[in-house]
């Protein structure tokens, strides 16, 4: 075959896409193996009697109630401070933001105990000590724990929040602005709305990252049965007495509870977008 | 009447400076220029979405400069219309009457007037997202249009259209400005439209705008 210009030419062939499906599936699954492995061993160490066993001790069951009491409220409150700061970051350019940007990462990356020991120095300060003084206990008292989970969760809400109104066209804001509406008006009316699966995953996240909090609670709420004790510490004391059955009983119940909620969010986020 | 007067604004490396331009009372305005050289920018200002450095902006013979976007009394038809997609085709053409807390009577009466002008009986119930380019433009013209401004401002409006709406299109622009006699500034690179639409062809180049009056 000849182009016009003369230059000789032949049909372009390729080669087969399979090799390049089977690295990325072979590089993809050593990590989904990895996890399923492990749950596959959690569960198959683990029997009923186990689990029933440690479903009727009183501390456990405390445990669970105090777990899930706390995400929940740490999770409303990590909504309040994400929202609005995931809006401001994302929608307008103000001194100081990269520093407020770089911040709000710091819970991020810093090791989970010395979140808890800044915890523990911040309310060891003047003004700390005159709150625990004047208003009420914090340090090792059952609102630590809603502090310390919080610290952590609140990070990644914002985050989930940042990249959702991102996502949201500022346009349409605008457009509100022009029809009437007060800045607060086009947030609670257009911008907040369509950001609402941002919200349902940000609030999955907090919940997911506050149940699994450890560190931060270990160091700034101690571990103490019945008070702060939630089902990472519970995982812990177990652990700590050479109890193996009833810490990985307690873990499986955590990841149980970990998909409950991922599979609701998700369903729940699933509903609001189709509808 | 819209009437720029030694507009000034800056966004990054991009300015305008000393731009003035007047569009009359009742009459059509197309904005014409080369791709960056700021349309959007200008309209955006007259909006008050974007803050201008120097100049005045009068509508409807009052300086509106200084007041927020809520308070121009323009309706704003950007590019790709933005609709709202978390609400109906009535509830994004009664958007502005609730925000002005008109009574649902009043409401239900606007939006049906609206619906027949545009052409939207059929569509009241539908959402956004399931709209053709043509049906979404014509609700963001009637959500900007509910109110009664004086003035409509006009971002492209139909550039991501085919030809045949785009013509439909520039037939329902003519009965909407027949029906509300409202000023209009739109801006558009596209020459058939403002053939079509401008009573004035306000040319932007180089930071300066000449007015060509349509015969």
């Amino acid at each position: 075959m000849k182009e016009r210009s003369g230059i000789e030419t032949h049909p372009h062939t390729v080669g087969s896409d399979k090799p390049f499906f089977g690295v990325m599936v072979a590089l993809g699954s050593v990590y989904v193996l990895l996890v399923g492995a492990m749950l596959v061993a959690d569960a198959s160490f683990t029997t009923w009697d186990h689990i029933a066993d440690a479903l009727s001790r009183k501390e456990i069951r405390y445990a669970i109630w105090f777990s899930l009491l706390s995400c929940t409220l740490t999770t409303i409150l990590a909504l309040w401070a994400a929202i609005p700061i995931g809006y401001l970051l994302a929608r307008f350019e103000f001194p100081g933001r990269g520093f407020l940007n770089a911040l709000v990462d710091v819970p991020i990356v810093l090791p989970p105990l010395v979140i808890g020991i800044s915890l523990l120095i911040l309310f060891n300060t003047a003004p700390g000590r005159a709150f625990e003084d004047g208003v009420t206990p914090i340090t090792y008292a059952i609102p630590s724990v809603i502090i310390a989970q919080f610290a952590v969760a609140c990070a990644f809400a914002v985050r989930a929040m940042v990249s959702a109104f991102e996502r949201t066209d500022p346009r349409r804001e605008q457009v509100a602005l022009t029809l009437g509406c007060t800045r607060s008006q086009a947030f609670f009316s257009v911008v907040l709305p369509e950001a609402r699966s941002g919200v349902i995953a940000a609030a999955m996240l907090a919940w997911a990252r506050a149940l699994g909090e450890f560190g931060p609670i270990l160091v700034f709420s101690g571990a103490t049965r019945m008070k702060t004790e939630v089902l990472p510490t519970s995982v812990f004391l177990e652990l700590s007495i050479g109890n193996v059955e009833a810490a990985v009983a307690i873990s499986l119940l955590m990841v149980t509870m970990a998909v409950v909620v991922l599979l609701v969010t998700r369903w729940l986020g699933v509903r609001h977008i189709g509808s | 009447m819209i009437s720029v007067q030694g507009i000034g604004l800056k966004q990054g490396a991009f300015a305008l400076h000393d731009v003035s331009f007047d569009v009359e009372s009742g009459a059509y305005g197309v904005l014409m220029g080369r791709s960056g050289t700021g349309k959007t920018s200008l309209l955006e200002a007259v909006c008050g979405l974007r803050a201008i450095a120097a100049g005045r902006v009068i509508v409807g013979g009052e300086d509106v400069t200084g007041r927020k976007p809520a308070e121009r009394g323009i309706g704003y038809v950007p590019q790709d219309g933005a609709l709202f997609m978390t609400m109906n085709v009535r509830d994004n053409l009664a958007f502005a009457l609730h925000v002005r807390r008109w009574t649902s009577v009043q409401i239900t009466s606007r939006v049906d007037e609206l619906a027949g002008l545009l052409g939207l009986g059929d569509l009241l119930d539908r959402d956004p997202a399931g709209l053709s380019g043509g049906e979404t433009q014509r609700v963001a013209l009637g959500r900007a249009l509910a109110y009664h401004p004086h003035v409509l401002c006009l971002d492209e409006p139909f550039s991501a259209l085919d030809d045949e709406t785009r013509s439909e299109m520039y037939e329902l622009m003519r009965s909407v400005r027949a029906a509300t006699g409202c000023t209009a500034l739109h801006v558009t690179h596209n020459l058939r439209e403002a053939e079509n639409l401008a009573d004035v062809i306000l040319r932007i180049d180089g930071g300066a705008v000449a007015a060509e009056a349509m015969a």
